[in-house]
């Protein structure tokens, strides 16, 4: 399967006023590594407020003025400048964003869907294509002339899954599809980026609902304090959670109120208060010396990658 | 200590139908009650009437045998899913809690609240710590009743398990009544010694 996004040690930092004209760099994402192929579903989960709908927003070049971005995004294996996913937005790789606040409330659906053209006859080709896609997903022809705030949350969901997939993209990011939605239209939605897989697109899935997570994702990266801290794969999260491999993973499957519902101490440091070595040092019950004053890499081990010392030599069998 | 609704009906006003109809609810501080429901189907609406938010709604809420206080603190306290849209955003935390109580610091410490964060502005902090603010903020010594409207589903496992056990712990200590307001059956049948089906009582 080939590689269709890779995001490698990507940080993100902001430069703020803090009183009068003294200045300081906010870093809110400090070490982004994650890959997704062809046909793969990757979740990235992580708490609200984390920034990891920044990670979209860099994919897309559409980060605000005042942001730094390092680190090397790649689209199948050709680093993306500015320019570059300027060309590519909206036809290989395409949003679904978060709401149908995204939506112009001015405009008819259909019209907005198909966006700018240039000629009739391109026109044409698309409102056919248009109308193909929002019947295979149920959106029947009077969808086309309603305005935003006449769909139900269902709908509006099927309208930007659809328009999404109107330019045949190579990659689909999603960004927190799911809240706010029923159970139904939940499950109509995750039924959604399944088919999306069926069809060969790689899905980057940014949520903090770990059940969507688990319910389609191929592999789930876990976001802590500006980092990944490990890329697990979905099998892991199953039994007392002894395949994942992060301190951290682990007692946040141990949480969910059906594995246990088991109380850990502490928080994840804000951004800016971050320890000079692993971000989990405070909190972690195998930290070693080095842990406080070092940080550790992202190590690959096969498909899953982990941030933590204890795996340098390794996954040992715990058994 | 009873909070009882008789006969509640209400309808937004430009609604042609009843969202709730006739709905009769009596909660005690004994028990931790589980309220299960889909979105969008009212309960949200529902807590905003036993807490005293919507005034204009036709049947009775009683706590205590008498009617929900109109002015001064209410014995009824809310806690919604978004603790964003609940602060003054240009308050720093600190006034944020002392416009309910002067906090103690052992709550603070129980709550997990670190004192660098009460310099901070609300947008500053992430949803999962704002959510402790709120849920100090709503345990004013006045405070006899709690009612947490999809508290945690906004927040990680850990951020949930260590916000729900410090709440628990309070309302054992000081025997108030706790209304769980959640979609999530797991977490339901972890903490609430019984539960209502908001279908079974909505009366739509």
């Amino acid at each position: 399967m080939e590689k269709v996004l890779d995001v490698e040690n990507v940080s993100i930092s902001f430069i703020q006023y803090t009183k009068g004209l003294n200045q300081r760099d906010l870093k809110v994402i400090s070490d982004l590594t994650l890959d997704i192929s062809e046909g793969e579903i990757l979740a990235v989960l992580g708490s609200s407020g984390s920034g990891k709908s920044l990670l979209a927003h860099a994919i897309f070049g559409i980060l605000p003025e005042n942001a730094n971005l390092n680190g090397k995004i790649k689209y199948k294996g050709k680093e993306l400048s500015q320019e570059d996913k300027e060309e590519i937005r909206g036809k290989d790789i395409v949003l679904v964003p978060q709401s149908v606040n995204f939506l112009d409330p001015l405009m008819k659906i259909s019209d907005q869907a198909i966006g700018h053209t240039e000629s009739d006859e391109e026109r044409k080709a698309k409102k056919l294509k248009q109308r193909e896609i929002f019947e295979h997903y149920n959106l029947g022809p009077e969808v086309d002339e309603m305005y935003p705030f006449q769909l139900s949350g269902g709908m509006a969901r099927r309208v930007l899954v659809s328009t999404a997939l109107l330019s045949d993209p190579k990659l689909v990011v999603a960004d927190e599809p799911t809240p706010g939605l029923d159970e139904k239209t939940v499950q109509e939605t995750l039924n959604h980026f399944k088919h999306m897989k069926e069809d060969g697109i790689g899905v980057l899935l940014i949520t903090h609902d770990i059940h969507a997570a688990l319910e389609v994702a191929d592999r789930i990266g876990i976001f802590y304090s500006g980092y990944v801290i490990e890329i697990a794969l979905k099998e892991d999260f199953s039994g007392d959670g002894e395949n994942l491999l992060h301190p951290y993973t682990k007692a946040l499957y141990k949480a969910l109120p059906a594995n246990g519902f088991e109380l850990v101490k502490g928080h994840q440091p804000l951004h800016g208060e971050i320890p000079k070595g692993c971000p989990y040092y405070n909190r972690c019950e195998w930290r070693m010396d080095r842990c406080k004053e070092e940080r550790p890499e992202l190590l690959e081990l096969g498909k899953k990658r982990v941030r933590c010392f204890k795996y340098e030599e390794g996954v040992e069998d715990e058994t | 200590m009873k909070l009882k609704a008789e006969n509640i009906s209400f309808k937004y006003p430009s609604a042609k139908n009843y969202l709730l109809k006739d709905v009769n609810l009596e909660l005690d501080n004994k028990k931790v009650i589980g309220l299960i429901g889909d979105s969008g189907s009212g309960k949200s609406t529902l807590c905003k009437i036993l807490s005293g938010y919507i005034t204009k709604y036709e049947g009775s809420v009683t706590f205590d045998g008498q009617p929900l206080p109109k002015k001064g603190f209410k014995p009824v306290q809310l806690i919604y899913q978004h603790p964003e849209k609940v602060m003054n955003p240009k308050w720093k935390m600190k006034q944020v809690l002392e416009e309910s109580w002067d906090v103690p610091d052992d709550v603070l410490e129980e709550f997990g609240i670190q004192k660098s964060w009460l310099t901070r502005f609300p947008q500053e902090l992430s949803g999962g710590e704002l959510q402790r603010f709120s849920v100090v903020r709503s345990l004013n010594p006045n405070t006899k009743f709690l009612i947490a409207d999809e508290m945690t589903t906004m927040l990680d496992a850990i951020t949930q398990v260590q916000i729900l056990d410090s709440v628990l712990k309070v309302v054992k200590k000081r025997n108030m009544g706790f209304l769980l307001v959640s979609h999530d059956m797991p977490l339901v049948e972890t903490i609430c010694d019984e539960k209502i089906y908001f279908k079974d009582i909505s009366g739509v």
